[in-house]
């Protein structure tokens, strides 16, 4: 309900400014008219119609490319959640190994992607591995560090007491990581899910171009933004399917977290 | 062979203070022996030693006629603390099961178990709620339940009840007495409080801080088993001053220049 009065509120802001802006003839912050702004029952409308008269209907051609991308971001997100979450346990283990190797971790996401990924499509291209894997590699790129921070706090955040407990009890090191630390850093590492889940979409979208993959969402932004002159409206709705992909990423994790975590109400994140 | 034995321990924490000086005590099974002291007397640090959670610098602690660390190793002692830090992922039924978990019961052992053990705290009914879902007694209840899940021979417990309110607490004091008899365990208990150190202990042990020693080991006399009417026992006043007057003696004789040594 409230998400439906929002949604009211941004479409009569978008459609105010849009009309303040054209009648008059504002120029700042930038040219307000029919191209840098179209009417968003355009945008929606331009999912229903044809962008070449030979074609299928734009909402098909783009729900295939979000199925294409979603693909490589859910295999891009589960390799960086599992790396993450491995990555995180061993650097929790030792501080030794967490001052020798966080940097590395840390400066490995200053680096832009746009610079990883032709090098990430080159290397596995050559050892033959198939080009949406190479994207899922990309998105994992940007998907794994948060994971990583929240597991190394979330598996420090057991109450030293319970520690003792497990100690009472002769536990080793596994049981007391899997019955204790990794249950009680469940909350951390939701919602480090939940950024990644994002950021496995971003990722793989902008993956897509380096590794000339053309039946994604990334090809469909590429195309679109060529001809965005004359059919803004096109580009404006694959940005739609794009985030509504997001959103459902998102709310897989949240249903997940739902499902796995049980906690009071005040200690959910 | 006794309970626990313990034998000249001593406790140096780093930075030189000295929690603990030449503790000796012996334990007899299936007494109840209360620790009692002001803050700082290192009362939760000698019971961790019994429950080799800590070791000591000096001198040795034997649990069951074995090394304290065996006997943890072997699954001897169930421990209370002063929060029941129960997993709150868990349900109440599977916190009693977790040191079965791990000691590698059968699920349907287990359960025979949990539901034992929900009898014996009378918390029948409560098993697949959260812990979250319980007032504080009823957590502490349910750690009781836990400790004892595994049938140990030695129940330690550090301030169990310093976190309730008075009535909650006297009600549970009556409770822990009714289970101590059932299960026939030992009981090791840390307190602050006199009246109930004196009201469940078959000893209580006075110890005074800085360094942390045995300064009396008062028997209880009262007769068992015990109800609430013990609380009005002209002898339980008694035994209660007694055990107040030996702890302002503990702390009133501490040699002041030990922390300068120290």
């Amino acid at each position: 309900m409230l998400l439906l009065v929002v949604a009211a509120i941004l479409w009569g802001l978008w459609e105010g400014f849009r009309g303040l802006g054209t009648h008059y003839g504002w120029q700042h912050p930038f040219p307000v008219d029919a191209t840098t702004m179209p009417h968003i029952h355009e945008m929606i409308r331009a999912l229903f119609e044809r962008p070449n008269t030979q074609g299928p209907l734009l909402i098909v051609t783009l729900l295939k490319a979000a199925a294409f991308t979603g693909r490589e971001a859910a295999l891009g997100f589960a390799m960086g959640a599992v790396g993450g979450f491995v990555l995180g346990a061993l650097l929790a283990h030792s501080r030794a190994l967490q001052r020798g190797f966080l940097p590395y971790v840390v400066a490995s996401q200053t680096v832009p992607i746009l610079a990883i990924a032709p090098m990430v499509v080159i290397w596995l291209g050559s050892v033959h591995v198939t080009a949406w894997i190479s994207v899922s590699v990309i998105a994992a790129y940007l998907t794994f560090f948060p994971v990583v921070i929240a597991t190394l706090r979330g598996l420090h955040a057991a109450d030293h007491r319970a520690v003792e407990l497990m100690r009472s009890y002769a536990a080793n090191r596994w049981t007391v990581l899997w019955k204790l630390r990794f249950p009680a850093s469940l909350p951390y590492l939701f919602s480090a899910l939940r950024v990644s889940a994002t950021a496995s979409i971003v990722g793989a979208i902008i993956g897509e171009s380096p590794s000339s993959i053309a039946g994604g969402l990334g090809g469909a932004i590429l195309n679109f933004a060529q001809y965005y002159t004359f059919q803004p409206q096109n580009l404006w709705a694959t940005n739609i399917v794009a985030a509504a992909l997001g959103i459902a990423f998102f709310l897989v994790v949240v249903a997940a977290e739902r499902m796995v975590v049980r906690r009071a109400p005040e200690h959910v994140a | 062979m006794n309970a626990v034995s313990i034998k000249g321990v001593s406790k140096q924490f780093k930075g030189g203070t000295t929690a603990l000086e030449d503790i000796e005590l012996e334990i007899e099974p299936g007494e109840f022996i209360s620790l009692i002291g002001p803050s700082g007397c290192g009362k939760s640090t000698l019971l961790r030693i019994v429950g080799d959670l800590i070791e000591p610098s000096n001198g040795e602690v034997q649990v069951n006629g074995k090394p304290a660390r065996q006997a943890r190793r072997d699954h001897d002692y169930g421990i209370v603390f002063q929060d029941a830090v129960l997993y709150e992922w868990r349900t109440v039924s599977k916190n009693i099961a977790l040191p079965l978990e791990l000691a590698g019961w059968d699920r349907s052992r287990r359960q025979a178990r949990v539901e034992e053990m929900l009898e014996l705290v009378e918390l029948q009914g409560f098993g697949e709620h959260h812990p979250w879902q319980l007032s504080g007694g009823m957590q502490q209840r349910v750690a009781i339940a836990r400790a004892l899940s595994f049938d140990p021979a030695l129940l330690l417990m550090d301030e169990p009840f310093g976190a309730l309110d008075e009535m909650t607490r006297e009600r549970l004091n009556a409770e822990l007495l009714r289970i101590w008899e059932a299960s026939g365990s030992t009981v090791v208990f840390v307190t602050h409080s006199i009246a109930e150190a004196v009201f469940l202990s078959t000893r209580v042990v006075v110890m005074s801080p800085r360094p942390g020693r045995v300064s009396r080991v008062i028997p209880v006399d009262l007769p068992q088993p015990r109800t609430q009417a013990a609380r009005e026992d002209p002898r339980f006043f008694e035994l209660a001053t007694e055990v107040r007057e030996a702890l302002h003696l503990g702390s009133a004789d501490a040699p002041s220049l030990a922390e300068g040594v120290a």
